[in-house]
């Protein structure tokens, strides 16, 4: 299965995500750092791919759990 | 075969001159024809700075994102040539002035940043900013047509919005916005510019320590009041907001209005509030309002085939980037229509723009209330009349005379 894996340190707080998958993706009020806010599973995975690609700083991926 | 060609086409690279900055426009809305020549042939090239030193030209956009998102090259502005400015020397960013600092010290103003421009506080301030639009609507309305759209809306309008987001008082706003406007007003002399700068220079410092003796609920009062920043950083970063943020979004603001104005048969899909999100992502893309940014090899870095020497800069050509046809179809072409996601206007890698997320909201504010209030709004001279700001940084109308029918 497909799991989304975040790098809280990496995060700039641009928002991308949060334009791309609003439903998953979210914003620390302090920080902008990336909060994820619900289960990914549901979420449609082309629009989850287009959001770890336009992450200015990498800190999303996608990856194939064994 | 194929190798003989690469070695032909390595030594044209070699032998011929690089390309000279300034470039030279030919046409409205389309990046300079020497770069649009690079396109097809090479992603990364050799150029000529203004300063008269080389480096390279990146062109295509995975180069560009590629270059962006890489570590070994620097934001640093005391190794990077600026590209544009003439100047040989220039200084270590002062304390706060986080766009031309590298990680670590860049991360840490970023964060404490980042969190006053969230997609959600932005969006907040929709309302906000169309009361600010709607009351330069009506002063348009009561004014005899024709206007110049840039000093009655398109400038006005993004200058207001980051002095209330930084706190400015109401007596001052109007002053402070005038002198923000005067700050990169083309036809100020070089005094005129120097000294406005100065004078939002102090204004900020003033403010600043006032609202350390007084705490307040804006973004500078927050910024006090969460980090151990320094009244310098404080005052520093809040001259890069004005700075980075008003003459951009102003320019696509005016810039976008005259495209639209020659193609009006669009403007309906920018007043639909269902499709005006994308319609002002397909505007970002399309304009080329920056032309680019500029990072230094702090190694020697091997790109597309090419090496890049350590200390050696390359400029990243956004608008070339934006053109790409391996990612948008028919790129020259301007359609509101299409999907515009991935569009590097706001640049790539951790330095991503910090206000993209304002100047969004700006734009899908702005837009439509203008098109919606003046439905019958045309230019009031001929295309070619119109002052573009050729010989600026950042692109755009240097004014723009609109007319419209009374009702
Ligand atoms: C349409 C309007 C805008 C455009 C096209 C734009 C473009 C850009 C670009 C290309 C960068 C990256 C620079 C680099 O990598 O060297 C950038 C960074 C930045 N922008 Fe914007 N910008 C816009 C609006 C704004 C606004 C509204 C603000 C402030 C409220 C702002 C503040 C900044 C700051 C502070 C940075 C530096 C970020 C960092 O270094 O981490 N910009 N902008
Ligand atoms: S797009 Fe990337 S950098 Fe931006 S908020 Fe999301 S995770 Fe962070």
């Amino acid at each position: 299965m497909t799991r989304l894996h975040v790098d809280r340190e990496r995060c700039a707080g641009a928002g991308m995500c949060v334009l791309t998958v609003p439903e998953v993706f979210d914003q620390d009020d302090r920080d902008g750092r990336v909060v994820v806010r619900s289960d990914t599973a549901a979420a449609d995975p082309s629009a989850m791919r287009d959001a770890v690609t336009l992450c200015p700083s990498h800190a999303l991926s996608l990856r194939d759990d064994p | 075969m194929a190798r003989a060609a690469r070695t032909a086409q390595k030594g044209k690279t070699m032998t011929s001159e690089p390309l000279t900055f300034p470039f030279t426009r030919t046409s409205l809305f389309d990046p300079p024809q020497e770069i649009l020549d690079l396109r097809a042939e090479r992603p990364i090239a050799r150029v000529r700075f203004a300063d008269g030193r080389e480096g390279w030209l990146a062109t295509r956009r995975s180069t560009i994102r590629e270059v962006l998102a890489d570590p070994r090259f620097s934001a640093r502005q005391e190794l990077r040539n600026s590209g544009f400015a003439t100047t040989l020397d220039i200084p270590p960013a002062r304390p706060g002035q986080f766009i031309s600092m590298d990680p670590p010290d860049h991360t840490r103003y970023r964060h404490l940043l980042a969190g006053q421009f969230t997609v959600r506080r932005m969006r907040r301030l929709a309302a906000h900013i169309e009361e600010i639009a709607e009351e330069h609507l009506d002063r348009m309305a009561a004014a005899e047509p024709p206007v110049d759209l840039v000093r009655a809306y398109a400038a006005p309008i993004p200058a207001l919005v980051i002095s209330d987001l930084l706190g400015v008082p109401r007596d001052y706003r109007e002053r402070f916005t005038q002198e923000i406007v005067s700050m990169s007003r083309i036809d100020a002399s070089p005094e005129e510019k120097v000294q406005a700068q100065a004078n939002v220079a102090g204004y900020l410092g003033e403010l600043v320590r006032r609202k350390r003796a007084e705490p307040a609920d804006d973004l500078l009062g927050g910024l006090l009041s969460d980090g151990d920043l320094t009244d310098e950083e404080v005052t520093n970063i809040g001259f890069l907001l004005l700075g980075g943020g008003f003459d951009t979004t102003a320019n696509v603001l005016g810039l976008g209005v005259l495209a639209l104005l020659l193609d009006p048969a669009q403007i309906p899909v920018i007043t639909d509030p269902e499709t005006v999100e994308n319609a002002v992502e397909e505007l970002l893309r399309y304009l080329p309002i920056v032309p680019g940014t500029v990072r230094a090899a702090l190694e020697d870095v091997e790109i597309e085939g090419v090496r890049v020497r350590a200390g050696e800069s390359v400029m990243v050509s956004i608008p070339e980037g934006n053109r790409d046809p391996g990612r948008f179809a028919d790129p020259d072409t301007l359609d509101l229509t299409r999907s515009a996601a991935g569009h590097i206007s706001f640049g790539h890698g951790v330095h991503q723009c910090i206000g993209q997320q304002l100047a969004r909201v700006e734009l899908r504010v702005g837009f439509p209330a203008l098109f919606r209030r003046f439905p019958t709004l045309r230019l009031a001279v001929p295309p070619e009349e119109v002052p573009l700001r050729d010989d600026m940084v950042i692109y755009g109308v240097r004014e723009l005379p609109v007319t419209w029918s009374a009702r």
